[in-house]
Order: C-alpha cells, then structure tokens, then sequence
C-alpha cells in the first residue's frame, strides 16, 4: 500500500546568481517500509523532506506534479489543514537537537506540548506518557530529565529528546533528518531498534535520510542516492555494497575500514557528467 | 616520559540531586608522537577527559600531567595554551561567525606571542590545504569541511605538541571526513603531534590511533592497542559489545 506518493518534486531558491535548484524532479514512492535517502550535505535530501512537510518558506519555490498523501495533495491543502498533518500524520526529526529544540523551555514542557495539542488529557497525564516515552527511547533517569533544559544534554540525549518528542503524537509516517548522527554506535541501534519497532507494529512508514552509508545499508528495505537535486541510483539496502553508479561507489570507499587498516582514505573524485545525468526513477 | 598522565581523575558538573560524575578515577597514558583514542557512548565522559585538561570542566580531582608538569584546576598560563590545542567537534560552532579566517588566525597567532603573523597566516592555510585565496572569508562563505580545515590550523598556530580532538568528523560528510582524517595524518607526520582523539567511531579511531581506551559512564573500562582491538582481543563485555555494533 502506497502511504505517500511524490511525482517530479523541484525545490529552488532564488539567488543573487539566479535561480539554485536545491531538488530537481524527484519522484518516489513510499510504502509501509523504511526508505533510505542517502547523500551529502547539498545532495538536496533535507529538502526533499522539508518540501513534503511544506516547511520551505519562500522565497523558496517548491513544485511537484503532486505529493499525495491519503489521497490529498498535500501542496493544495491550506495552512490550518496543513498543520493537522504535521505531527499527528506525518513528523519529521530534524537534524541537530541544538537548533530544533527551544533552548528556554524545560524539556518537560516541550515534549508535553507535542502530546496536548493532538490529545485531550490532564498535564499529570501527559507527564506520565512524556516519562515513559523518554523511558522508550533508553534515556536513564527521565524524571531529572524532564525538569533540566536543552543546554544540560549531551547530543545524543539531545537527539533521543527530539524522537521521543516527534514519536508520542503516534504518527502514520515518519520522516527521520539525520536522527542518529549525533549518537554512538551502541544507542544508535537502540534507537533505530525502536523506530523499527513502531514501523513495524503500527504499519508506520519511514523515510530516513542519513548520509551514513553502512547504516542506511543495515537498516533500511530500500535506498535512493541523491546527488546534486536528483536520485542517481536506486537500490534495496541489502545490494547497496554491489551498487553501480561510481558516485555509491566512491562515498562506500571513503569510509575508514575496521578490517583493512591503511595509512590514507580514498578521497572521492566528482565527474561534472553526474549533475546532469538522466533521473532514475524511484518506482516503489 | 608520557606526554600526557592521568591518574585518579574525577571530574563533575553541577551540584545537590542533579550532581552528575561524569568522571570517575579516570587513568591514562600517552607517550610522545602516540595518537591516543577515547571511545564510548554519549555521556561517557570521554569529551569531558579532554575538558578537565584544557581548564573547560572546572570541577576535577586527580592528577593531570602534561609533559611532565602537573595541572592544577583553575586557570592555565599561555605557554599551556600554546603546547596544547583543541579541535572541536562542530566547526559551524566554534569559528566567530563576524571574524574573517585572518582575523581568527592573525589573533591566535599573536595571542601565541609569535612575530611574523603575515607570513605564518598563508602558511598555516597552506599547511592545511586551503590555500591564500580563502584568507578573508567569513565562516559563512566556507564550506563544513573547509571549517574544520580553519579550526585545525587555529589550533596549529601556536605550534602545540598537543592536538586534543574532540570528534573532529563527526559533523562532516564521509567523503569530507576522509579528507579531514587524510589531513591529520600528515599534519601528525609532518609536526610530531601527539594526538588525544574523542571519536564515538570505533573504525574512525582504530584508522587514526594506536592504542584506545574505552569508556563507560564515566570510566575507564580497558585500555588495549587498536592491533589487539582488529584481533578481536578485547576483554571487556562492553569493549566487544561495541565492537560488535561497529563491525556490520
């Protein structure tokens, strides 16, 4: 079943230099599954999320043949309309806890926030859901959590705070910038154990975007490879190592290898011809 | 001798029902031109080893030796400063977004008390591959990668003989954190640096480092060589936890 539908998506930004395609005409599909969109900073992967969120302010243009959700194209909904899907149908972890949680508010507040606008219920209530949801996402001692403020975590709790805060309003789709970059390797898994968790047993879908090859590689069904605005390649996560597009290949070659030691990384070598490649189309 | 000595550290922060110890009896040994690595999950206090060194954490108990002088807690004098230098994990962080790279070079330069600061500005963006032309750009204009690259000659300035490394890749793309790594290496060749390296990736660190310690709240856990890491020889349940989560 088909969640989430995006046909032929532009994002571009008026320049000085004139106009700068951040997204040029990228079309996929998402079903219940985890959908992995790898690529740099600049790849235009951020936006592709932001732009199905509708969070791009102009200047910034943003065009689609349709993004549809349910049935509705979310580019014709109003703003009020627009605010009902942000949250409760579709919520979006940003990258860095540091700029996306607000640096005045206690911790508490903010998480019990994020459940009282889509739920009637008492602040005692809320305060119960808010503990057990930081409980979920493996933070020790949640009750002197909720009473400290933004700038007392590290990044990694930092990040833990901002999942469990886009996780309690139950959402049917997730879009997840970069969640665990900021986490070890050991509470990256548990943390992605739980994301799982949930797309598995309330048939949420997922669409992670991370720059972390291996890890999308593990986690992911299926990943998009973005480069300069467009989908370069499109393969399932398991057949990531045998990807084809020298692009892959050269990001899967600049990580530092735990089995083969050597004294200097491969350095990734861009090709002008990539930018202008024909899109690859990512049929679900 | 050791570079750097640390016996019985503990550091702390805040006070009363929030007191946290983020630190406790902490030991470790560096010998000169050794690149040491700390690994551990977040709130390990791995960074926080390299806070109470710079005079950062202020709370600490212990023993703290760099080049055979013991630190104590509170101020450090210029020459410290001058020996030993930090990279920051967040290079969009830790460069003055209003300072140009020769406002924030020339001013380390001269808070290092060294002459010549035209002369010493170019070759430190030489030495870090950036070249003359990015010498009066504002942060904003460089990319994170060309950042860092500024972070880590500031850091250079005053000739140190320490680098301590707070997660230096972790912000960058992977083709740039390749770059970055390919850089400190030659800059430990070239220099005779002697590196103290805080990285939460385990491949990243037993690609730069010779000998780690692990750490888990706030301790010590074992401290082996990344040759006894690769032969799968660590002891501890947490060490091979970790490397097991590493090794996909």
């Amino acid at each position: 079943m088909t969640l989430l539908d995006v046909q032929n998506l532009w994002v571009k930004f008026p320049t000085r230099q004139g106009l700068f395609e951040a997204v040029r005409g990228v079309s996929f599909s998402l079903g219940k599954e985890r959908l992995g969109i790898v690529g740099e900073s600049g790849s235009g992967k951020s936006m592709t999320g932001r732009a199905i969120l509708r969070l791009i302010r102009p200047p910034g243009i943003v065009e689609a043949d349709h993004i549809t959700l349910e049935g509705r194209n979310l580019l014709t909904l109003t703003e009020k309309d627009m605010r009902d899907v942000r949250g409760e149908k579709i919520s979006m972890v940003m990258q860095d806890p540091k700029f996306s949680l607000n640096p005045v508010m206690g911790i508490g507040d903010q998480i019990m926030e994020a459940y009282l606008v889509h739920n009637r219920v008492s602040k005692s209530e809320a305060w119960r859901r808010s503990v057990e949801m930081l409980e979920a996402v493996s933070i020790r001692d949640p009750e002197r959590v909720m009473r400290a403020y933004p700038h007392e975590m590290s990044g990694g709790m930092g990040q833990r705070i901002m999942i469990a805060m886009m996780l309690i309003p139950n959402p049917q789709i997730m879009i997840a910038d970069e969640p665990t970059s900021a986490l070890d390797v050991t509470v990256q898994r548990q943390v992605l154990d739980i994301m799982d968790k949930l797309v598995r047993e309330r048939g949420m879908g997922l669409i992670f975007i991370s720059h972390d090859l291996n890890l999308v590689a593990d986690f992911c069904d299926r990943v998009l490879i973005m480069y300069a605005g467009r989908i370069v390649e499109t393969c399932d996560a398991g057949k990531l190592h045998e990807a084809k597009h020298p692009y892959t290949q050269g990001l899967l070659n600049s990580l530092p290898r735990f089995d083969q030691p050597r004294k200097h990384l491969d350095v990734l070598k861009r090709d002008a011809a990539w930018v202008n490649a024909p899109d690859e189309e990512g049929a679900a | 001798m050791s570079m750097i000595a640390i016996r019985d550290l503990n550091v702390w922060y805040g006070a009363g029902r929030d007191l946290v110890n983020a630190v406790r009896d902490a030991a470790l040994e560096v010998t000169p031109g050794e690149s040491f690595g700390l690994v551990g999950e977040s709130g390990s206090g791995k960074s926080t080893i390299l806070r109470a060194i710079t005079g950062l954490a202020p709370n600490w108990s212990g023993h703290i030796e760099i080049a055979g002088q013991t630190l104590t807690p509170g101020k450090r004098d210029r020459e410290f400063y001058r020996r030993v230098q930090m990279v920051f994990q967040d290079p969009y962080a830790s460069l003055h977004p209003r300072h140009t790279v020769d406002q924030v070079l020339g001013e380390t330069l001269h808070l290092a008390g060294l002459k010549g600061i035209d002369k010493r500005v170019s070759q430190l963006l030489d030495d870090v591959g950036l070249g003359s032309k990015f010498r009066f750009r504002y942060p904003h204009q460089l990319s994170g990668g060309q950042r860092q690259r500024v972070a880590i000659a500031r850091a250079l300035a005053g000739e140190p003989d320490i680098l301590l490394l707070d997660e230096p890749t972790s912000a960058l793309d992977v083709s740039v954190q390749a770059e970055i790594l390919n850089l400190l290496t030659d800059l430990r060749d070239e220099h005779n640096l002697t590196y103290l390296m805080v990285s939460h990736d385990l491949p990243v660190i037993s690609h730069m480092c010779d000998r780690l310690a692990v750490m888990k709240d706030g301790e010590v856990l074992e401290t082996l060589t990344v040759d006894a890491l690769r032969a799968m020889e660590a002891q501890h349940p947490y060490s091979i936890s970790l490397l097991k989560a590493s090794v996909v």
